[in-house]
């Protein structure tokens, strides 16, 4: 079983023969379903990745992310279902067989070997000649910029050296595939946002692919070109990080990718391309039909906090479109000052709250509204979604 | 520095009476094995005497080559099945009979000495083995065992697993994770297990006494018929010189485990 | 399978070595003792009959289980000597148990308060008189208890006494071999799970407006009822078994369940009955034993 197995590149040259072009698919994940006991802890899970890309695992905690995770990285083995890694299944093959490597979460460093020898492990076991271990040790060091820590043991380390030593670790292989289990998640968020950028350059600069799994959603978006949002053990949506936040597939992915407004719709009337949705809180909203047509089901309305506008006299009509613009008129509830946004809490006149977020463009508050202020506030029909609930 | 203040003056006076009591006898025993004196307790001067009246006891120096003997053997076979017990509970997950190997593994910790050894006794007789060296260190085996196999698991326990998994997900197969990731990490448990078994054999009275056969007495047991008759001098020596001989293996020992592990892990429990 | 399962299964190969030197050297000892327990005295080598001869053939076993008697166990209900001797044992036990725990605690508390980098140095402290032999330790109390030893001169000097107090061969002198022998077990127990305790929790209950005693009593010893159960196990199971404490330090007016065990066996060769009392000793310890055992089971189990 081993020897179909695609051989890991062990050696000077960069990746070997049965290495797919970018944009070919690299992995294909076939309805793989994994039970702890009576848990399904992964449940019918199909997926594609393609070479090069950086595709981000994300969902809440105990969604089965990370259980998907190990059983690429072999630490679990599907119940059903297969694993291709260039067209071979190895859902049952042991860890150390198969051409992927990990980046744990805690790192995972060898406490009792230095970091020269934390990054040579893994080339050791590949029996690659001494020079050539050296070689590549070097090649890793200066890649991850941990020149001149060679002798020190990981715990002569800082958090973010760590990262690195473990990252460096997992790369020297060559691996086809790098899987990250929330790689950021011990560093402060400073350190974190500059690691980001320079995970996603090197990325780009080796042409690996990245497997990342994560509960920070900012983080998926910002590294990721690909998300699969995990819900109970199954991917509820997979798409390029703006199709998620602008066209989620359900009302679950929409809260939990980003903040959002949800009316629930009471009623509905076609009227051209637009739909005119009765909702309860907010009153009828006219929106753009959307691109699977909406059943006979419940559905609701969703906004996007920061496609809302708000002004003190209404939208001033520039095309004469007015009725085509959702107008609803409030009261300032409550004020959350974020810095480069503000976030308004807007008690509507028909009873619902709406949230709005306010880029602040000038640094004087001229623009700013003040609590219990009368307000209208207004979006237009594109920038609603409407969902199922 | 709030640490300090956490410390109150009970805590402090606390600790030194504590300490006091734990080592001050001792203490007075060292001192008073250089006393010139034949009377146990009056001051006579310091003198290196009763060592070399130790020295001179045949009967001793035997007792004290036989217990040496056997708390080398019983503790390194002792360290060896005691680690395979470790490796075996905190790796193996459930297996047939686990409750019955970790409840034999634990009772003995705690039995009271004069059933193991009256027990393992019983055994030798009904086996018709010859009572000396070997019974006595199979005993002494059977009871430090237990104590390495509890050292090496708590270690292994606090070892974290996906040290064992990177090594794997790095290229070893599982046995060759085990060598080089898992073994050096609980290098220094495995020293501190063979000393605890070596001091623990090199201690014992009660199963040794159960054990051994007539011509075979271990020190503990010269030493007891001796005390039993009253104070001697020359056992203060020979007490004294034990403490040495443990203290310079324990010094030894958390060396070696400097050394192997320079990383400064914790020292594992007793 | 799980990564766990790709380590279980020659992790669980390990397993036999020790599993059949266990079930060799502890189990099959026990069915002996149990055996001979129901066996006639015999002035013989051995000195117990009837002896199991395997090759004798089926109708001799069954002979040999015929010959099985109660006895031994009857002799240990009736005569006074084991009963008082069990009562002692359990009762010396206890009290030796409540005396270390009152010792105990201040000290582990103590330590655990230490400042992070001196609670190494003190649990060694602790534990290297441990490492000392159990033998020399007695003997060094010997030393200092004895009729002209260090504490009646220490008294008489101070002319707190006027004539020697006699120390040795009391239950005070015995009291305080048991403690100074057995305090390490109570201490390391107690400073475990007081120093992993969160200091913040101390702290929250002295804002909540506790002072200091109510801290301790609602807070701290609550939460170190794990450490004080482990301490008091580790020290009640052996102490009722203890032989060469009492049998050094207290007089030979009664006598606990150890010595009387190693009587019957080395000064009567009553093989039989001391078989029987090892019986009785251990089926008045089977509780606390099972208790500890999944004590310390847990504890390594769960980490």
């Amino acid at each position: 079983m081993t020897d179909e197995l695609p051989r890991r590149d062990a050696g000077a040259k960069t990746a070997g023969d049965a290495y797919p072009a970018a944009g070919e698919p690299l992995l294909r994940v076939e309805g793989v379903v994994k039970t702890f006991g009576t848990f399904r802890a992964v449940d019918g899970v199909s997926l594609e990745i393609k070479a090069g890309e950086f595709f981000a695992l994300l969902g809440p905690s105990g969604c089965g992310k990370t259980t998907l995770l190990r059983m690429l990285a072999g630490f679990e083995a599907p119940d059903e279902g297969r694993i291709l890694l260039g067209g071979k299944d190895i859902a049952q093959a042991l860890p150390h067989e198969r051409p992927i490597n990990m980046m744990f979460q805690n790192y995972a460093l060898f406490p009792h070997l230095s970091v020269r020898d934390n990054i040579a492990f893994g080339l050791k076991r590949a029996n690659m000649a001494r020079s050539d271990i050296a070689t590549r040790v070097a090649e890793m060091v200066a890649l991850v910029k941990l020149e001149g820590l060679e002798k020190r043991k990981p715990d002569q380390l800082s958090g973010g050296q760590r990262q690195r030593v473990a990252l460096a670790r997992a790369l020297a292989r060559r691996p086809q595939l790098l899987l990250l289990d929330e790689p950021l998640a011990a560093l402060d968020k400073k350190l974190r946002e500059n690691t980001q950028g320079e995970l996603m350059e090197l990325q780009r600069r080796l042409g690996m692919t990245f497997i990342i799994v994560t509960h920070d959603q900012e983080e998926a978006m910002t590294m990721a070109s690909r998300i699969g949002v995990m819900k109970s053990g199954k991917l509820a949506q997979v798409g390029a990080p703006r199709d998620l936040y602008e066209a989620p597939r359900s009302r679950w992915i929409a809260e939990f990718v980003g903040d959002i407004n949800l009316f629930d719709a009471e009623s509905k009337l076609r009227d051209g391309h637009r739909l005119v949705v009765g909702t309860r809180d907010a009153g009828a909203l006219v929106v753009a039909e959307p691109r699977e047509p909406v059943g006979e089901g419940k559905f609701s309305v969703a906004i996007r906090p920061e496609k809302v506008k708000l002004s003190r006299r209404g939208p001033v009509s520039e095309t004469g479109h007015a009725t085509a613009i959702n107008r609803l008129d409030g009261v300032i509830a409550d004020i959350c000052y974020l810095g480069g946004t503000t976030t308004y809490k807007v008690k509507l006149d028909t009873g619902g709250m709406l949230q709005a977020s306010v880029a602040n463009s000038a640094r004087l508050d001229v623009d700013a509204y003040s609590l219990n202020q009368q307000i209208v506030a207004w979006f237009t029909p594109d920038d609603c979604v409407v969902l199922p609930s | 520095m709030r640490k300090f203040s956490r410390l109150s003056r009970f805590n402090i006076a606390s600790l030194a009476l504590g300490f006091a009591f734990l080592y001050l006898p001792i203490l007075i025993l060292v001192i008073y094995s250089f006393n010139a004196s034949r009377l146990v307790t009056v001051w006579g001067g310091w003198s290196l005497r009763w060592y070399r009246e130790f020295f001179a006891d045949r009967a001793m120096i035997e007792a004290s080559w036989m217990s040496l003997r056997v708390a080398v053997a019983s503790a390194t076979i002792a360290t060896l099945l005691g680690t395979l017990a470790a490796v075996a509970l905190s790796r193996g997950e459930r297996f047939r009979g686990r409750t019955l190997f970790s409840g034999m593994l634990y009772a003995p910790l705690v039995m009271p000495e004069v059933i193991t050894g009256l027990s393992l006794l019983l055994l030798f007789v009904a086996l018709d083995a010859e009572r000396g060296f070997w019974t006595v260190t199979i005993a002494h085996t059977t009871l430090t065992m237990c104590f390495v196999a509890v050292v090496v698991q708590s270690r292994l326990g606090s070892l974290d697993r996906s040290l064992e998994e990177a090594a794997m997900d790095l290229g070893c197969a599982p046995a060759r994770a085990f060598l080089s990731v898992t073994l050096p990490l609980i290098a220094p448990a495995i020293v501190a297990g063979w000393m605890l078994a070596f001091t623990l054999s090199l201690d014992d009275l009660v199963i040794a006494s159960f054990t051994t056969g007539p011509g075979s007495a271990t020190l503990p047991i010269r030493i007891y018929s001796e005390v039993r008759l009253g104070v001697k001098p020359e056992i203060n020596a020979i007490c004294t010189l034990v403490i040495a001989l443990i203290a310079l293996v324990i010094v030894l020992a958390s060396l070696a485990s400097k050394l192997s592990s320079a990383q400064g892990e914790s020292a594992a429990p007793l | 399978m799980s990564a766990r399962r790709i380590f279980a299964r020659p992790a669980r190969l390990a397993a036999i070595a020790p599993y059949v030197w266990m079930v060799l050297f502890f189990l099959v000892p026990f069915g002996f003792v149990l055996k001979i327990s129901l066996s006639q005295t015999a002035i013989a080598q051995p000195p117990y009959e009837p002896v199991f001869d395997l090759t004798a053939g089926w109708t001799a076993i069954h002979a040999a289980f015929a010959a099985l008697s109660i006895d031994n166990f009857k002799l240990l209900a009736s005569d006074d000597i084991y009963v008082f001797a069990y009562l002692r044992s359990l009762t010396v036990a206890a009290a030796a148990t409540a005396l270390l725990l009152l010792i105990g605690y201040p000290i582990g508390y103590g330590m655990a308060r230490l400042p992070k980098r001196w609670q190494p140095v003190a649990m060694v402290l602790v534990i290297v008189p441990f490492w000392t032999s159990f033998l020399i330790r007695i003997y060094a109390w010997i030393n200092i208890l004895q009729h002209d030893g260090l504490l009646n001169q220490i008294l008489r000097a101070l002319h707190l006494v006027s004539r020697p107090v006699v120390w040795l061969s009391t239950d005070t002198a015995m009291y305080i071999g048991i403690v100074y022998s057995y305090l390490p077990f109570m201490i390391l127990p107690l400073y475990a799970t007081l120093a992993k305790m969160e200091p913040a929790l101390e702290e929250a209950a002295g804002d909540l407006g506790a002072p200091p005693w109510q801290v301790f009593w609602l807070v701290t010893f609550p939460l170190s009822l794990p450490g004080v159960g482990a301490g008091v196990l580790l020290c009640f199971i052996p102490v009722v078994g203890e032989f060469v404490i009492p049998d050094l330090l207290a007089g030979s007016s009664s006598l606990m369940i150890g010595q009387t065990l190693w009587l019957e066996f080395f000064t009567n060769k009553d093989w039989p009955v001391a078989s029987a009392a090892a019986i009785v000793l251990l089926v008045v310890l089977l509780l606390p034993l099972l208790l500890y055992e999944r004590l310390q089971r847990r504890q390594l189990e769960e980490r």
